[in-house]
């Protein structure tokens, strides 16, 4: 039984108890936070790795030699799978949903502390397992993000698929149970620890995305926990849930009958919702961001919750469009094609209210501000190619090239990342009582910002052209060795672009230590974080419950002392 | 630089042009949010938690009877005959043991039902007894919570014994995916249940380490939800076995 909120209302004393094993919010959203950050430089030292080796196929790599097609699928895999799901899943619900919600609720902690320790914990435990997996005998696995068997599920397939695969699927599970205890205390939290005045449509954006978020995760995790487990019995117990009659190097397998596709059904219902619990809580990011900065209320609030809950809601019903290539009934894939589609609805309505919150707005372009426009950009350029993707007769000429690279990395990628660097930039003076650089921080986004257009839009290109994916080289096949110019382009640019993340590393840890000391609302923004002191007590708000009388987004109100209205502002006529 | 004159007149601001007050009872419908909660928002807040982790359970299950399901419908390719085949079959569960533990597990319910309405009970007089000086005579307390974890070591003992059973009718996890499936579901269904009884041994061992009485409460009543739904999900697990063989 987790110790409900209340009990520990007095700040824990001691290193372990204080940083270690700490059952405050702030310090586990922090926690979470650092495990994403070490998380998203392992997987782009795995990019930079594979980058390199394809346009330079025969050169011996510092720290592993010379790169086999295996050591790149390798690659390949560990870079997907850390990047989806200890960097896009942790950072924006784990992170910043974990510090922020509770303050932004008015609420003293999550619902169940100890069970959100024991979700950080967990995850930690998964990521150590995964990287494990880099160590072990034949090395890490190379059956792609998605695991797809009979590859995943024979053991003799490939050099990593021994106990590197076994470990690769027990973090996955690890991360699922770890998720699923996140996703539980999100959902109660935001429904019962609500402060006096906190109607659910008074709740930031940033609340909601977090929220559905949560409910996203709680109905996906288990399915892929579910489907793991299968895979794992299949793998060591000899069973044929998905694998055929199979015959690896002239030996036939004792499997029979099992279905290579339940898999790709079971993994799909978890991993298209999944793309949307890594951006979701980007888009909440964003709404937040530019309200606060173009000093405007949101505009059309109730469209962006219904628009989002709309986006969870398909999100459960299109996982076949991941499986045209698979084989299915014309019929089903009409219908997967047509109810894809219609996410453009939401997510056009959502686009049409970022611009409608800015337009005509007194714009202040901090860094935070330009991460958030970079995000509805990224969110438009890798959004449009989806109705392309959405047709099965133009998926299936397009699914295994560049082109899907290119459309899911700029849309569930680096928009998702945008959405993360908003929030670090957003809230770091709150979280660690200082605020960043903005001169570094502009530097490092117009970096950033070019250099991912750079990366990945040529990609588009290389896919109409016929550049297969997952290849580890393309000097061998004739028609593909004439793009890799434009490869060479894209590693040059990828090289530009990891090499600035260290400004911001730098910008971080540096400001955190030695930049201005942070005033309680320095952006003047109107939520309940901002009205508490720089960091936050340890219950909060200093034994103060909060009383909300206002929606989140109150900027510009007529009459009004100042150009905003904080939410908990008991009487309008005081701020004359 | 562009500028924006606001349309909100004064008196309208706030979502949905509400009065700038909080509304009755507050966003969280008076629950004592961001206070210190009360025992019952507590135990609202643990019931709320454990909808959640039901839904989770649920879509477990849901997958893996979906898996069934679809690989009930497969035919396999045999090699020997060159042709696609059922290879599905029929296993041979011990349908009477398990009818048994099904019994043990139903009235394990029951007794789980009567431990939470004694601890509810228990609770709620709590403060009275705590007047010097008043006594509400003798209660008869019968020991509900252990008799529920002895029947719960008893269900696993059963299922136990099941296993092992299938095993001497040649039955193992990997012999036909029919078999694969009645272990699987079966397993997962008691590891859950394992769960379960950590949580009472948990509640039970509240009254051995003198914790609150409300902390035990607020645990027998999860717990003996958690249990109704592992009965419910039980006799789920025991018809799509015997009926979609």
């Amino acid at each position: 039984m987790a110790t409900p909120a209340s009990v520990h209302s007095h700040a824990p004393q001691g290193f372990v108890r204080k940083y270690i094993f700490s059952l405050d919010h702030k310090v586990i959203g922090i926690q979470y936070f650092f495990l994403a950050l070490t998380a998203v430089f392992v997987g782009m030292l795995l990019s930079l790795l594979m980058r390199i080796h394809m346009i330079w196929p025969t050169a011996a790599l510092p720290l592993v030699g010379e790169i086999k097609p295996e050591t790149y699928l390798s690659l390949l895999t560990m870079h997907g799978t850390i990047m989806v799901f200890f960097v896009l899943t942790t950072a924006p619900q784990g992170g910043f949903g974990n510090y922020v919600l509770p303050i932004q609720i008015g609420a003293p902690d999550m619902a169940f502390p100890v069970l959100n320790m024991l979700s950080f914990w967990t995850t930690f435990v998964g990521f150590v397992l995964i990287i494990a997996a880099f160590f072990v005998t034949g090395g890490a696995p190379l059956h792609g993000w998605t695991g797809y068997p009979p590859l995943s599920a024979v053991q003799s397939a490939g050099p990593g698929e021994g106990l590197g695969a076994d470990l690769w699927i027990t973090s996955i599970a690890i991360f699922c149970i770890a998720s699923l205890m996140g996703a539980l205390n999100f959902i109660t939290t935001t429904l019962d620890l609500r402060a006096k005045g906190m109607t659910m449509m008074r709740l930031p954006l940033t609340v909601w995305s977090w929220f559905i978020t949560a409910i996203l995760g709680l109905l996906a995790f288990g399915v892929l926990l579910s489907a793991g487990i299968l895979l794992l019995l299949d793998r060591n117990m000899g069973t044929s849930f998905y694998v055929p009659l199979v015959v690896v190097n002239g030996q036939v397998l004792g499997h029979k009958g099992g279905s290579p596709l339940l898999w790709q059904h079971l993994f799909w219902f978890f991993g298209h919702p999944e793309v949307y619990i890594a951006i979701l809580p980007g888009m909440g990011v964003a709404s937040q961001v530019l309200s606060t900065f173009s000093r405007k209320p949101i505009f059309g609030y109730k469209a962006m919750v219904y628009a989002m809950l709309s986006i969870g809601f398909f999100g459960f019903m299109v996982w076949g469009h991941h499986m045209f290539m698979s084989g299915m009934s014309p019929y089903s894939a009409f219908a997967f094609s047509i109810l894809t589609m219609a996410i453009g609805v939401p997510s056009a309505i959502k686009t049409f209210n970022w611009l409608g919150t800015m337009w005509k707005g007194k714009i202040r372009f901090h860094t935070p501000m330009l991460y958030a426009i970079g995000f509805v950009s990224l969110f438009v350029s890798g959004g449009l190619s989806g109705p392309f993707l959405a047709q099965p007769v133009l998926d299936i000429q397009l699914h295994d090239t560049y082109f899907v690279v290119g459309h899911f990395h700029l849309i569930m990628g680096v928009a998702a990342i945008f959405g993360i660097f908003a929030a670090t930039y957003y809230w770091f003076p709150k979280m660690f009582g200082r605020m960043m650089n903005e001169t570094w921080g502009r530097i490092h986004f117009f970096i950033t910002l070019a250099g991912t257009y750079a990366i990945f839009m040529p990609m588009h290109y290389l896919g109409m052209a016929g550049q297969t994916r997952r290849y580890s080289q393309f000097t061998e096949v004739p028609y593909q060795a004439k793009l890799i110019p434009l490869q060479t382009f894209i590693t040059v640019a990828a090289i530009i672009t990891i090499s600035a993340q260290f400004i911001f590393v730098i910008n971080l840890f540096w400001s955190m230590f030695k930049g201005p000391k942070a005033s309680d609302n320095p952006w003047e923004a109107t939520t309940l974080e901002w009205t508490t002191s720089t960091p936050p007590p340890h219950d909060n708000f200093g034994g103060v419950t909060p009383v909300v009388h206002h929606g989140p987004y109150e900027y510009g109100v007529p009459g009004a002392a100042k150009d905003f209205v904080m939410q908990t502002d008991p009487a309008v006529g005081a701020t004359h | 630089m562009a500028t924006y004159t606001p349309t909100t007149p004064i008196d309208h601001i706030g979502r949905g042009h509400k009065p700038p007050v909080p509304p009755p009872g507050g966003g969280d419908d008076g629950r004592g949010g961001g206070g210190v909660p009360d025992y019952g928002a507590r135990l609202r807040r643990a019931r709320l938690g454990l909808i959640c982790a039901i839904v989770t359970v649920c879509m477990v299950f849901i997958s893996l009877t979906s898996a069934y399901v679809v690989r009930q419908g497969l035919p396999t390719f045999d090699d020997a005959s060159n042709s696609y085949v059922r290879d599905w079959g029929e296993v041979h569960l011990p349908w009477v043991l398990l009818a048994i533990n099904t019994a043990v597990l139903l009235i394990s319910s029951l007794t789980i039902e009567l431990a939470r309405r004694a601890a509810a009970r228990q609770a709620a007089l709590a403060p009275v007894m705590e007047i010097p000086g008043v006594s509400l005579g003798k209660e008869t307390r019968f020991p509900w919570l252990g008799l529920t974890v002895l029947l719960g070591f008893g269900f696993l003992a059963g299922q136990w014994l099941a296993w092992g059973e299938l095993h001497n009718r040649g039955f193992y996890m990997n012999t036909n995916p029919s078999s694969s499936f009645a272990f699987l579901l079966t397993i997962t269904h008691a590891v859950h249940l394992t769960g379960g009884l950590l949580a009472l041994l948990w509640a039970a061992s509240t009254s051995l380490l003198r914790r609150p009485v409300e902390a035990r409460r607020i645990v027998v009543d999860v717990t003996a939800w958690y249990w109704h739904f592992m009965g419910v999900l039980w006799i789920y697990i025991f018809a799509l076995l015997g009926f979609a063989r």
